[in-house]
């Protein structure tokens, strides 16, 4: 009997072996997509360091101290440098954060405190939008807008625009932030006789003002870098200017205009100009880390 | 009114707790006239910000639609179909830069779709702990990379690797200019170039947003398709993927989005020539590289105003865009709460 059990039939051992070759066909599939997935991975992180590579290849060869102290030099001289867009760049993201943080910051406030409201939705919604607006038309935008009327091109149209790309950015992370704020710590504010403005001022923002300050220096981050809103409202300027009325120049329009000239030693100071742009992004975008971190441990400790 | 404003000390509140307390008692009767005006302030305030954005939007499509007005008047609709972008003549038809920014996103999503999924496999269902950090990070720092850093890489190392080793290899080598995808004359400035920049940039969106909606599959999905006998691709496949569909297409959508308006690293690369050539070898135009080559400058009313109704055109698709990735988004979203 156990004889008969242990032995099978040839139905059961075609059965059998359609079993272990359908077995094996599926695991050769596993490995190969596996490996594949694996290979994604891979592939996926090559891009950084090849770009981070050679940014550090060509461009630490020309970052020199005159990179940051002289102007930039006429065709065929050397030793140029770009402090003027260095200074350039700081004056822009200081326009851009004066217009877009108290607004973004103010629509962040309205969009967590009326939740669920047409208005809010509608608002959260649409800045989201916004945020998907192509640079180029906020460009174009900022021309229309500020640079026609006056017939000038200037730093002000140049970090409104800029401003108006971090408007959104802002709104979100404030609305997030000022969310997880606990609902008890506002209730007990207004237990004590606060009212409601001097709560949501001085006890919430306060709290969340750690996650907000993280958000606001990630879109200062973002908006550093930002090139195609700067083409016809800031315009670059060869020359030393904090003027606010004139064009000035930026660390992207001057990479931009150094990486498409025929001149090699503009095209190395292109290199330079874009590994100091990424350092200051890098930097800024540390700071916010070591912002969040604060916040963390803040809340932690409540 | 000014007196419920002076009472309650702005600062800490465990100190000054006790004081608001007993002060509150004689406060009411003045205090909650002034409270509701407090109220009603900042209320406006927060408001007046709040509708910034509607309002914001609505300016960007109103002055971009008037200014570009006459010309789409001009042409109608052979403004988006006609071919001829002769600036010198007067006549301006934005098919050749339609088609190329539909091409280019086309190539960088074909490119970075398989990719960033895998990454995102990689991340949720492989990668160790201490792994997942590092590589969610290096991905989500190409995100942090200004397009015009893109543009310069593009211009100096992947334009010459395209020309002398990539593009001979795909048209000599494997002979694949029978097809005219991978044909014509190579000059490394290329629609080609603009897509495979384009895939880097968008990546980080794609993987971001999938990686995110795939770590909210719940745990019992994979459990139950293991105890079922799948392998671990099978899983994947049949019971992780399917769960988190919609969300990586909102999240594949959203790079779209990304991709169509994407505008400095383009210009730079794509060659800049208003012409609609089957090969991907041909330089070509897009969108947001037209306005950004010829916005400054521009010979004529007329071409300044072709360029803001190429804008709007822009404005008009990405918008479209990115509202369908983030209905889809939510929706995932809210369909994991619920």
């Amino acid at each position: 009997m156990s004889d008969n059990l242990l032995r099978p039939s040839t139905a059961q051992k075609q059965f059998t072996a359609k079993a272990v070759q359908s077995l094996r066909k599926r695991k050769a599939i596993n490995s190969l997509m596996v490996g594949l997935i694996i290979a994604a991975a891979v592939i996926a992180t090559i891009p950084l360091i090849v770009i981070t590579g050679y940014l550090l290849k060509f461009g630490a060869g020309s970052v020199k101290w005159h990179f940051f102290t002289n102007l930039p030099a006429p065709v065929g001289e050397t030793g140029g440098g770009m402090s003027n867009a260095i200074i350039g760049t700081v004056i822009l993201i200081g326009i851009a954060s004066l217009f877009g943080l108290p607004i973004g910051i103010g629509a962040g406030l309205y969009l967590a405190e009326h939740k669920g409201t047409t208005l809010a939705n509608t608002v959260r919604f649409l800045s989201d939008v916004l945020n998907g607006l192509p640079s180029i038309v906020m460009g174009i935008f900022a021309w229309e807008f500020l640079v026609r009327p006056v017939h000038h091109f200037s730093a002000w149209a140049g970090g409104v625009a800029l401003g108006a790309m971090m408007i959104p950015m802002v709104a979100r992370t404030t609305e997030e932030m000022v969310t997880i704020v606990p609902v008890s710590l506002r209730e007990a504010a207004l237990a004590l006789g606060y009212a409601r403005w001097r709560t949501s001022l001085t006890i919430v923002l306060r709290t969340a003002s750690a996650g907000i300050v993280t958000g606001a220096l990630v879109a200062i981050a973002r908006i550093a870098g930002e090139t195609a809103p700067l083409l016809f409202t800031a315009l670059g300027n060869q020359f030393f200017s904090t003027s606010l009325n004139q064009p000035i120049a930026a660390l992207p329009l001057q990479i931009f205009t150094y990486a498409t000239s025929p001149y090699e030693d503009q095209n190395a100071q292109a290199w330079a100009g874009a590994l100091v742009l990424i350092a200051l992004i890098f930097l800024i975008s540390l700071i916010a880390r070591f912002a969040t971190r604060g916040q963390f441990t803040g809340t932690g400790g409540d | 009114m000014s007196d419920a404003v002076a009472t309650p000390p702005p600062a800490p509140i465990v100190t000054g707790g006790a004081k608001t307390a007993s002060s509150g008692g004689d406060g009411i009767e003045g205090g909650i006239g002034g409270t509701a005006l407090g109220d009603r302030i900042y209320g406006g305030i927060i408001w007046v910000f709040a509708i910034c954005v509607p309002i914001l939007l609505a300016l960007i499509a109103l002055e971009i639609f008037l200014a570009g007005w006459p010309a789409l008047h001009k042409f109608g609709l052979s403004f988006l179909t006609s071919s001829d972008w002769d600036p010198v003549n007067g006549k301006f038809g934005a098919a050749p830069s339609i088609y190329g920014t539909l091409v280019s996103s086309a190539i960088a999503l074909i490119i970075s779709t398989p990719l960033a999924i895998g990454v995102s496999v990689f991340l949720s269902e492989f990668a160790p702990p201490w792994l997942r950090q590092p590589v969610a990070f290096f991905v989500d720092l190409l995100a942090a990379i200004p397009s015009v850093i893109y543009g310069l890489w593009g211009i100096f190392i992947l334009i010459p690797a395209l020309r002398l080793a990539i593009i001979p290899f795909l048209r000599d080598t494997l002979h694949l200019s029978v097809i005219p995808l991978f044909n014509g004359p190579n000059y490394g400035y290329s629609m080609l170039a603009a897509g495979l920049i384009l895939a880097i940039m968008v990546l980080p969106y794609i993987a971001s947003v999938s990686r995110e909606v795939l770590l909210a599959v719940p745990r019992s999905q994979r459990e139950a398709a293991l105890a079922l006998g799948a392998t671990k691709w099978e899983m994947i496949w049949g019971a992780v993927l399917p769960y988190a569909k919609s969300g990586i297409i909102g999240g594949i959508i959203l790079g779209l989005g990304r991709a169509l308006g994407e505008t400095m690293a383009v210009t730079m690369v794509i060659g800049n020539r208003p012409e609609i050539k089957a090969s991907l070898f041909a330089p070509a135009y897009t969108m947001a590289s037209v306005i950004a080559n010829e916005f400054s400058e521009a010979s004529g009313d007329l071409h300044l105003s072709a360029l803001m109704a190429v804008g709007f055109v822009l404005f008009v698709i990405t918008i479209v865009v990115n509202a369908i990735a983030r209905w889809l988004v939510w929706e995932v979203s809210r369909g994991n709460k619920s």
